[in-house]
Parts: structure tokens; sequence; C-alpha cells
């Protein structure tokens, strides 16, 4: 009788403690996660502090870059960073939402799973490889089948004037899109296929083809996500750092012109950072990852928040 | 007349979105396509086993660089692959309050860190107190990139394990404790595996991250406090250089590293596709 006691007694108290410490030491790797985002900042900052104390806030507006003379601003790239980023836009969105649409509405069933996981194929192949594609494939091709119509064209705008080498902003916007396609059209594609079917079948029914539906009935309610997904398609371009500094030509100087060489945040790090030689060198640079960071990870957290806000209001409809 | 018109602009913009995915294709056949032609004819025995030669000089490989990245996705996944995997368990079964939504948050926001970004950490928090580039300090920067994906994609597949098995377990009186590693990882484990080895395939092409902290190597790796070789960062060096030799080289292991990759990437799917049939 007492040993049944102390056997129920034991298999309880063990619960209890066993289930205690499993929650602690899970919890605790949990926890990793925040000490590592703070630690990330944390280095980050503190290393910057010695650039940040000597250029403040001119940093971010000085065009200087000259490491022999110690001077540092980051604006060059920043402005780099922007522009390419934008450029990648430009080229990715309408290509995605067409993807995005096709795989999700119009394409034949069958067809869709291997398209989809095609393009996601993409997104594995490691950036220095495109980058090697970059300067030996496409870079040539922009140079001579994409630049010179542009410039006979459009050459009156000062966008496309100057000579073409090959390597230049035009070429780095480019392979940006190529590489942001993947990430802005599969979270298009699930954003799109959240919306309820009875919003199809009710445009359907009242006669729309295909894309009417589509138009009147998927688009405006996939609306937010979408944006969500093009944001997160930005972010991936301002972060993007060896393709891009394989083609983009290293240039510090802001050029009007998109054939010109140029430069981004991520690509002078990649280049210049284990060079760098003086203190005020590298805590530049640091300084220029800290607002890489800074950036991505505001623009991380309004694309979830666009994202998730349409994801739950499906789910919770469900429910 | 009208309703010819509608049926022509749904044809011309279903059309339009094909052909968006057709063009988005191109790229990835033209880079597998270019990677295979220019690279084949470099790969022999020899370059997958011989140290890199200097330039002018016939013949070479990239052995160390293939030895050195195993051993930094190695080191990677030795401090990315329990912290992710634990964290994400803690995520799906314990989760389910503020502290768990904020991890579960940050873990998301973390996936965007760039991976430059992720290099320099690895050089202030190592190479700067070790003062040397080293194999460990890659693997630390790896690592970064490494545990939010695997946190994340442990916590999505686990809560994906069906409520109904976990309350069975738990009302036959098996702890929580026991019931999450005994059952509920057991049933997740193939979405946790996958979840693993596409980050793996993801980290082991990383380029930035490895720059400067890993750095580079022309022999063998000499101990993980060391700089060693790794085949992004050789591939790399090759790709910028101005020598013709040195492109070719730059192929071929563009080559190795991009089977390597899709290996694995195609595999593990095919793989987890075969046993969610069963």
């Amino acid at each position: 009788m007492d040993r049944e006691h102390l056997s129920f007694f034991r298999i309880s108290r063990s619960k209890i403690s066993g289930d205690f410490i499993f929650e602690v030491v899970v919890g605790f790797f949990a926890l990793s996660i925040l000490i590592l985002a703070f630690l990330l900042f944390r280095e980050l900052f503190v290393e910057s502090g010695l650039s940040r104390n000597i250029f403040g806030l001119g940093f971010l507006t000085s065009s200087t870059w000259d490491p022999v003379k110690e001077v540092f601003g980051a604006l060059p790239f920043i402005f780099g960073t922007l522009v390419s980023s934008f450029l990648a836009l430009l080229i990715a969105v309408p290509f995605s939402l067409g993807i995005a649409i096709y795989l999700s509405e119009l394409a034949p069933e069958k067809l869709r799973t291997p398209l989809s996981f095609i393009i996601e194929l993409l997104a594995s192949i490691p950036s220095v490889i495109i980058g090697l594609w970059g300067i030996f494939i496409l870079a040539p091709f922009i140079r001579d089948y994409l630049a010179p119509p542009l410039s006979t064209y459009l050459g009156f705008l000062p966008l496309f004037q100057g000579p073409m080498y090959g390597p230049s902003m035009l070429t780095g916007g480019v392979i940006l899109a190529i590489m942001i396609i993947p990430i802005t059209s599969s979270v298009s594609r699930e954003v799109i296929m959240t919306v309820p079917t009875h919003q199809r079948e009710a445009a359907l029914a009242l006669g729309a083809t295909g894309w009417e539906t589509t138009q009147i009935a998927v688009l405006p309610y996939a609306r937010s996500g979408i944006f969500g997904a093009v944001i997160l398609g930005f972010g991936r371009a301002i972060g993007e750092t060896m393709a891009v500094t394989m083609v983009i030509g290293n240039s510090q100087k802001i050029s009007e012109s998109l054939f010109s060489p140029s430069n981004t945040m991520a690509s002078v790090i990649a280049n210049q950072f284990s060079e760098a030689t003086s203190n005020l060198h590298v805590s530049s640079l640091i300084e220029i990852g800290f607002l890489l960071l800074m950036i991505s990870i505001i623009i991380n957290i309004a694309a979830r928040i666009l994202v998730w806000k349409l994801l739950r209001v499906e789910s919770g409809g469900r429910a | 007349m009208k309703w010819n018109k509608r049926k022509l602009i749904d044809m011309i913009m279903s059309n339009m979105s094909a052909a968006c995915v057709v063009i988005a294709i191109i790229p990835l056949v033209s880079i597998l396509y270019t990677v295979i032609i220019n690279g084949i004819s470099s790969i022999n025995p020899d370059f997958l086993t011989q140290l890199p030669k200097p330039v002018g000089e016939p013949g070479g490989g990239l052995g160390n660089a293939i030895q050195g990245t195993f051993i930094v996705v190695g080191i990677a996944s030795l401090i990315g692959l329990p912290i992710g995997i634990l964290s994400g368990v803690y995520l799906s079964e314990y989760g389910e309050n503020r502290f768990g939504r904020f991890v579960s948050f940050m873990a998301d926001v973390l996936t965007g860190t760039p991976s430059v970004v992720a290099g320099m950490f690895g050089y202030t928090f190592i190479v700067l107190y070790f003062k040397s580039f080293s194999a460990i300090a890659g693997g630390v920067a790896l690592s970064v990139l490494m545990i939010p994906i695997v946190t994340r994609t442990t916590e999505e597949s686990l809560k994906l394990v069906p409520g109904s098995i976990k309350e069975a377990s738990l009302a036959l009186g098996i702890p929580k404790w026991k019931t999450t590693l005994y059952i509920v990882i057991s049933t997740g484990k193939s979405g946790i595996i996958t979840g693993a080895l596409l980050a793996i395939a993801r980290i082991s092409g990383e380029t930035a991250p490895l720059l400067f902290t890993s750095f580079g190597n022309m022999f063998w790796a000499n101990g993980l406090d060391k700089p060693i070789s790794t085949m992004p960062v050789q591939i790399y060096t090759y790709a910028i250089a101005p020598y013709p030799d040195w492109h070719a080289k730059a192929w071929a292991g563009a080559l190795v590293l991009i089977i390597l990759i899709l290996v694995l990437n195609i595999g593990v799917r095919f793989i987890t596709r075969r046993k969610y049939g069963m």
C-alpha cells in the first residue's frame, strides 16, 4: 500500500519537474533568438561608434568616400541601393504579378505545382553563381542588345546617356529583378490563393471571364498582401550582395545615367571590408552595415504585417 | 461584338501572364546551361581533390575549398540546428503567449538579415575577438542566417501535427515533455529534417558572410581557428580575376556547387513528397 502511494507520488512529481525543465530548456533556446537579434544590433552599433562620432548625421548626406584622406560619406551607396532596388522592382513586379496570377488562377491544374517549383528553384541558386553568369552572360547581353536601343530611342533622357561597358546600375537592377522574382511571385501567389473561392464563383456566375474575375474579385481582395510581397522583394533586393557586387561596376560616383557603374551599400562592404586597414574606414563600413540591417528589419516588419494581416483575417473567417 | 472584345482581352491577358512565367524561367535555364557547358570540361578527379595552383601554372583544383565548405557548413549546422530546432519546438508547443509570438515574429524578421551583415557580425563578434580570420567565425556567420530559417520551418511543421495525437498521448498520462519528444517531434520529423536540409543547402552557397570571416586559404585546412578556403569565396575570387584560366575554374567550381545544392534541394522535396504520399 505504501509502495503504491509512493510510486504514484513519484510519477506525479517527476511529471511536474520534467515538464518544467523541458519548458525552461526549450524556452531558453527560444530566448537565444532574441539574444541573437540583440547581439547583431549591439555589435554593429558599438563597432560603428567611431564613424558616428566623427561624421554624425553628415555621414548620410556626404558623397565623398575617400579612404586615403579618411573622409567617409555613405550617400553614393544609399543612392545606389535605392536606385538599383527600385529598378529591380520596376522590372520584377509586373512579372511576379503575372506569374502569381497565372499560377493561382489561370494555369491548368497539373502545371501549377511543377511550374512554381521551377520558379522557386531560381531562389536556391547561390548568389555568387548568378553573379558569375551576370559577368559573362548578362552584362555583355545588356551592353550589346538592351543598351543600344535604349540610348537610340530614349537617349534624350539623362537616364540612358553615356557609354555602356557592361557593368552598370542597369545590369545590377536587372540581376536584382531576376533574383527577387521568386520571392515576390511566390508570396503573391500564396496571398492570392487565400482569396475565398466564393469571391471567384460570384464573379464567374455574373458571366465574368477568367481575367475579369481575377481583376474584379481576386486582386482587390489580395491587394494589401501583394503590396507586402512587393515590399518583401524590396527588402531582398536591398540586402542582396554578391551578384550585385559582381556586375554593378563599383564606382563611388553618383551618376544620373543607368549606364554608369555604381555601388550599393552591400557591395561596397563586400568590396572594401577585408582590405580596409584604418579603424575609421572599418567603422564607416560597419555603419553602412548597421544602416542596411535597420532598413531591412523595418522593411521586413512592414511586409510581414501586411501579409500576416491578410492571412489572419482569412483564417479567422474560417474558424 | 462586345462579348468578343471581352473574350479577346481575357485571351490576351491569360497569354501575357503565361508569358511572364516563360520569361522568368529563361534566366534559370540560361544559368544552368552556361554553368554546365563552361564547367564540365574542367571537371576531373584532380579538380576535385587537388590544391589550387598559382596563376599561370596549369592544373590544380578546388579540393581544399570543397573540404572547407563542408567544415564551415558543419560548424554552422552544429550551432544552428540545435538552436533552431529547439526554438521551433518551444514556439509550436509552448509559444502561445506574448513571448512566444514575439520570438516567432523576430525569427521571421531575422530571415531578412542581409547576408553581408551576418558576415560583419561574424567579423566583429569572433574575428576581432580572436584576432584572426577563422573557420569558426565563418560558421558563426552562417549560423546567423540558418537559425531563423530552421526555427520557422520547425515551428510550422510541428504545428501541422494533429492535436488529437497529442491529446491521446496526454490522456494516457504521458507527461507533456515526453509527448513532445516522442509523439510530436517524431510525427513532425520529416518536416523538421526537410527544413534543416533546405537551410543547409541555402547556406552552403553563401559567399558574403564568409568574405571576412573564414576568408580564404590556398592550402588544406589546418585548424578551426585558421582562415579556411570555401567554394563560394573561391568561385568569387576566380570570377573577378582577369585570367581566363581562372574563369574556367570559376565555372567548374560553380558546377560542383550547383550540383551539391540542387541535389540537396530537389532530393529533399522528392523524398518528403513520397513519404507524405505513403
